[in-house]
């Protein structure tokens, strides 16, 4: 090896501490960016095969019930490729091991059809056979959570009938990817399943002989979704069209581009948080290398070294930590995106979800990892190439002192001389000092992304089942029907309390933007089902006119006053003029609400509900819920300590595996920075330090010198640090801000407390490891050293 | 070596001023001076002298603010920064008072920093053989006291079996004995390699092993004399 590279090697390994700080530090970055983007990229891929052999469809739409010879005249719709009609059914389930009733989808499919749209892949057992009403096929994330294999068998009530149902295979749909009831916060697969049936057999049983009420359509590419949608609307508007929509607001679908979206988005953000700090940090002790080797920049020039050679010779330095950071953060990177991918299995369920780390992916990250390598050494690299050789033969000039502003305040006599000389290190490097405070405040900010999203669930939780939600159980019946229904539920024996409910299916039009969605009809004064706006207040409907959730006011691009058209899509299917009369703000969902009398005035109609809402006494829940699986009215029933219990479990899996992380990765980049900075600060001042050791200061005052610049530091970039904790948590509640929830910019003093804290025992920790090196300060052995 | 020459370096009324923000340095006024091949010289002066200046532009480590260098015939002072380094490279060896070893390469290794990037270098086992260090090779600079470190350097200046040697106070920072040791490894390439020397001292007593004496004051060539009666280092006392 040339004795140059043996320099830069030698000279690294006598740097080990401060090689290993930056080079963590990286690690992490390259590791986090490998994570996100080999978790975005093998999900994005499984996705798009799924979608692919599975035919996905481009196209959904429901209807009440159509016939099935409308099915060619889909066929004739420009761009449309394949067009498949079903019958989907919503059917309570009754199985073993469960009190309550549990929620299931039924799905026809031709069995006997070779190229089916949204196709099912069969992971076990076999397809129902034709004809069979009482075998079905069933979605893999049900299977496993009551245990059911093929050759089991569960109860569901159809068409008012309570029937055993055999299952004869598991498989998964690339339509339920992400399994969520409609309504739900988070997929429950112990209380929400989906199941496929003969398409004949199961129009028998729900009387749908000769018809359909649910069309996929699969398009040419290139072809538009809008006029297919607008085309497919007109046509299904006589049989009770319930509204078509594309692809992207297919609900599984939805979840999984938004949470692919994210990826990518984290995956960006957070790498380049970490690379920029270690760009910092290799800038800094790169520039402090050169200042102390300036004799040698000056040797190796006056041997015949060129410029160049000089400069490559310091950007080694860089590039070599870089490339050991690198090499660990691919490892990491993949060991955690194999965890991720881990992770996701459980939320998404593809027939096949192997992690894949491509080369793409690698070599972008390594690209990541050279340019802050690159970034960091440019000063110290244009630094020693300018340095001109004869000038480097004599020692550098001494740093220009001033004193502070905070000295010239007046509070010049409090301020001992340690103090003063803290102070006028820090002002000497402006930029350094900065830089170095950035570069903490950076770790409390991720510390309160990590922490924050604890608070802010906390709020979203608060709100929607303790003071929207104040039922226990959300009833649906099959079709909206006569209050005696509700008088029946009501009257079950361990129902304290019941509401009527009533939702209405919409589609919402303001000028050329449409929405569907569904009308809540809310009772005045109501006592179980509320609306309350995120300052917690109640709020009480106006007797006429509609409320619009903002977010649904924001999509529709109307504020209160606006008229609105309103196309029923249920019975006589009406169209209104409404006017808005009061938007709200919320945490969930795009909500539209009316007066319950309103409604039903808008409706024409009497006392017709489409569900009921009861508290119950939780000593008769379980006789209650026996009696409730018989009732064939009874099409779902959600409970909410359930829904509470299944959130709260997901978010504690999630979370914990995050705010662990970002613990770690938050004292990666104090350590990192807080160790470098104190080594540095070391070398420029162990002169001065051993001088003030041989006047007679003691190893505790000298140290309070060193460290009193760390605290410094430290305590200075806490307040900035957690202030960018609050602009991170912001960005993250605009990246949040979704159709389907919001969270709000809640930080608790718990969180900022605890993100000050890491900062706090990581910058302590540093302190430690240099004070360390301070004690062993060799007096006369500095002081013999020319610097 | 008396002999004359060849002019090695032929320098024209350099002058060298330092811009310190409020204050000029004037480093050099007007120096004329020439280098004749072979020869070693004493640059002799008080510190402030300029003497320093004055070897940094012969060596291409600086350039003066006025006057004309040329080395054997080409300009120095018209050379671009990639020439000088072409020029340090192959033409010059350098001995610095602190002698400038890379302290993380042991003293062959600080040889062959040079031996790898000059033409026709010796090996560096043969420039710490003619300092007489060979049992000291693979040492690091810590390891070696000042004396050794200088024969170190003077080794890793000559193994490029340079055309002029340039030393600034080489025996500055040693005592006696160990700066004798020093000057006999520079006298010794001298005669063996025939390399043109220069020597920077503010020691009077070390002008007695040059073949002329140049005397630097303020800036200016205050006499240049022949020694008549060149002493062996061994000889020197002070």
């Amino acid at each position: 090896m040339r004795a140059i590279q043996l320099k830069v090697f030698r000279n690294l390994w006598r740097l080990k501490g401060q090689v290993a700080a930056i080079a963590v530090v990286i690690t992490v970055g390259v590791a986090m960016f490998i994570t996100y983007f080999s978790t975005f990229d093998s999900l994005s891929r499984t996705q798009a095969t799924f979608y692919e052999r599975y035919r996905f469809a481009d196209v959904f739409a429901g209807v009440k019930r159509a016939p099935n010879h409308l099915a060619s005249r889909f066929e004739s719709i420009p761009g449309v490729a394949q067009v498949d009609t079903r019958v989907v059914a919503e059917v309570a389930l009754d199985v073993e091991g469960m009190s309550e009733p549990v929620s299931g989808r039924l799905i026809s499919m031709d069995v006997a059809r070779t190229a089916r749209l949204n196709d099912v892949a069969l992971l076990r057992g076999r397809l129902p056979e034709p004809g069979r009403t009482d075998e079905v096929l069933i979605g893999e994330g049900f299977a496993l959570a009551h245990g059911l294999d093929p050759g089991g068998s569960f109860y569901a009530v159809i068409n008012g009938r309570k029937r055993e149902l055999d299952v004869v295979g598991i498989g998964l749909s690339p339509e339920y990817v992400y399994a969520i009831r409609p309504g739900d916060l988070m997929p429950d697969d112990s209380r929400f399943g989906v199941m496929w049936m003969d398409h004949k057999a199961l129009a028998t049983a729900f009387d749908m002989e000769g018809g359909f009420n649910d069309i996929a359509l699969q398009l040419v590419p290139g072809a538009s979704a809008d006029a297919a949608i607008a085309s497919l609307d007109r046509l299904l508007e006589p049989y009770g069209g319930l509204g078509a929509f594309p692809r992207s607001l297919q609900i599984s679908n939805w979840y999984l581009d938004s949470e692919l979206r994210q990826l990518r988005g984290f995956g960006l953000f957070v790498p380049v948080v970490f690379l920029s700090v270690a760009a910092f940090l290799l800038n800094v002790v790169l520039r402090r290398i050169v200042a102390v080797q300036r004799e040698q920049i000056a040797a190796l020039k006056a041997l015949g070294y060129s410029n160049a050679q000089v400069g490559w010779h310091y950007a080694q330095w860089s590039l070599l930590i870089s490339v050991v950071g690198g090499i660990f953060g691919i490892w990491l990177g993949s060991w955690m995106g194999r965890g991720m991918i881990g992770l996701y299995n459980d939320y998404f369920r593809f027939p096949f979800l192997d992690y894949r780390l491509t080369t793409g992916v690698v070599l972008t990250a390594t690209l990541f990892g050279l340019a802050a390598a690159i970034v960091g050494a440019l000063g110290a690299v244009r630094q020693a190439v300018r340095l001109p050789p004869a000038e480097a033969m004599r020692p550098a000039p001494p740093a220009l002192y001033r004193k502070t502003w905070i000295e010239r305040l007046g509070i010049e006599r409090v301020l001992s001389q340690p103090a003063r000389i803290v102070l006028r290190n820090l002002k000497s490097h402006p930029l350094r000092t900065a830089a170095s405070i950035v570069g903490i405040g950076f770790s409390a900010g991720l510390m309160i992304i990590g922490l924050f999203f604890l608070d802010t669930i906390d709020v979203v939780m608060d709100l929607q089942f303790n003071q929207i939600q104040r039922q226990d159980i959300t009833l649906s019946f099959v079709e909206p029907r006569a209050s005696a229904a509700f008088r029946e539920v009501s009257r079950l024996p361990g129902v304290l309390d019941a509401a009527p409910a009533r939702s209405l299916a919409v589609r919402l039009r303001a000028g050329h933007r449409t929405r569907q969605s569904a009308i809540l009809g809310i009772e005045t004064a109501a006592r179980l089902q509320r609306v309350v706006d995120t300052d917690f207040r109640p709020v009480d409907l106006p007797p006429a006119g509609l409320v619009l959730s903002s977010k649904l006011a924001e999509i529709l691009r109307v504020r209160p006053g606006s008229t609105l058209t309103l196309e029923v899509l249920e019975g006589t299917r009406p169209v209104r003029q409404v006017t808005v009369t009061r938007t709200i703000d919320e945490y969930m969902g795009a909500q539209a609400y009316m007066d319950m009398n309103t409604l039903h005035g808008l409706m024409r109609e009497g006392r017709i509900l489409s569900g009921a809402y009861l508290r119950v006494d939780p000593r008769l829940a379980d006789s209650l819920y026996a009696r409730l699986k018989l009732i064939p009215a009874v099409a779902g029933v959600a409970l909410k300590s359930a829904a509470m219990i299944e959130f709260q479990r997901q978010m504690d899996e999630m979370m914990g595996v995050f705010i662990f992380f970002n613990v770690v990765f938050a004292a990666v980049i104090t350590v990192g920075v807080v160790y470098n900075v104190a080594r540095i600060a070391l070398s420029e001042r162990q002169h001065e330090l051993a001088s003030l050791r041989v006047l007679g200061f003691t190893r505790g005052e000298i140290s309070s010198i060193l460290l009193g610049e760390l605290a410094v530091l430290t305590v200075t970039a806490i307040p900035l640090g957690l202030a960018m904790g609050y602009g991170f948590a912001g960005f993250m509640v605009v990246v949040f801000d979704t159709e389907l929830y919001r969270f709000p910019l809640v930080i608790t003093p718990r969180t900022y407390a605890a993100s000050a804290l890491v900062v706090l025992l990581s910058a302590a920790l540093s302190g430690l490891l240099v004070r360390r090196r301070l004690d062993h300060l060799d007096l006369i052995e500095v002081l013999k050293v020319k610097e | 070596m008396t002999t004359q020459q060849a002019a090695v370096f032929d320098a024209r009324g350099i002058t060298k001023v330092y811009d310190m923000g409020e204050v000029q340095v004037h480093a050099l006024r007007g120096v004329d001076l020439q280098l004749m091949d072979s020869e070693v010289i004493v640059l002799l002066g008080p510190s402030g002298s300029g003497k320093s200046t004055l070897l940094n532009i012969l060596g291409g480590l600086d350039t003066p603010t006025q006057g004309q260098v040329f080395y054997r015939g080409s300009e120095l002072t018209r050379a671009g920064e990639s020439r000088l380094t072409a020029y340090r490279r192959h033409h010059v060896g350098f001995v610095f008072q602190f002698y400038n070893l890379i302290p993380s390469l042991t003293a062959r290794e600080n040889v062959a920093l040079v031996t790898e990037i000059a033409d026709d270098p010796m090996d560096p086992e043969e420039a710490l053989a003619i300092v007489d260090l060979t049992d000291r090779m693979d040492h690091f600079p810590s390891q070696l006291s000042g004396g050794e470190q200088q024969r170190i350097a003077i080794a890793r200046a000559i193994a490029k079996r340079p055309d002029v040697l340039l030393c600034d106070e080489p025996t500055g920072a040693l005592d006696i004995s160990t700066g004798v040791l020093v000057l006999e490894a520079i006298e010794r390439v001298n005669r063996e390699l025939a390399t043109t020397t220069a020597v920077i001292t503010h020691n009077a007593a070390i002008s007695n092993i040059a073949d002329r004496v140049i005397r630097l004051a303020d800036g200016r060539i205050d006499g240049i004399e022949a020694n008549e009666r060149k002493l062996r280092p061994d000889q020197l006392s002070w």
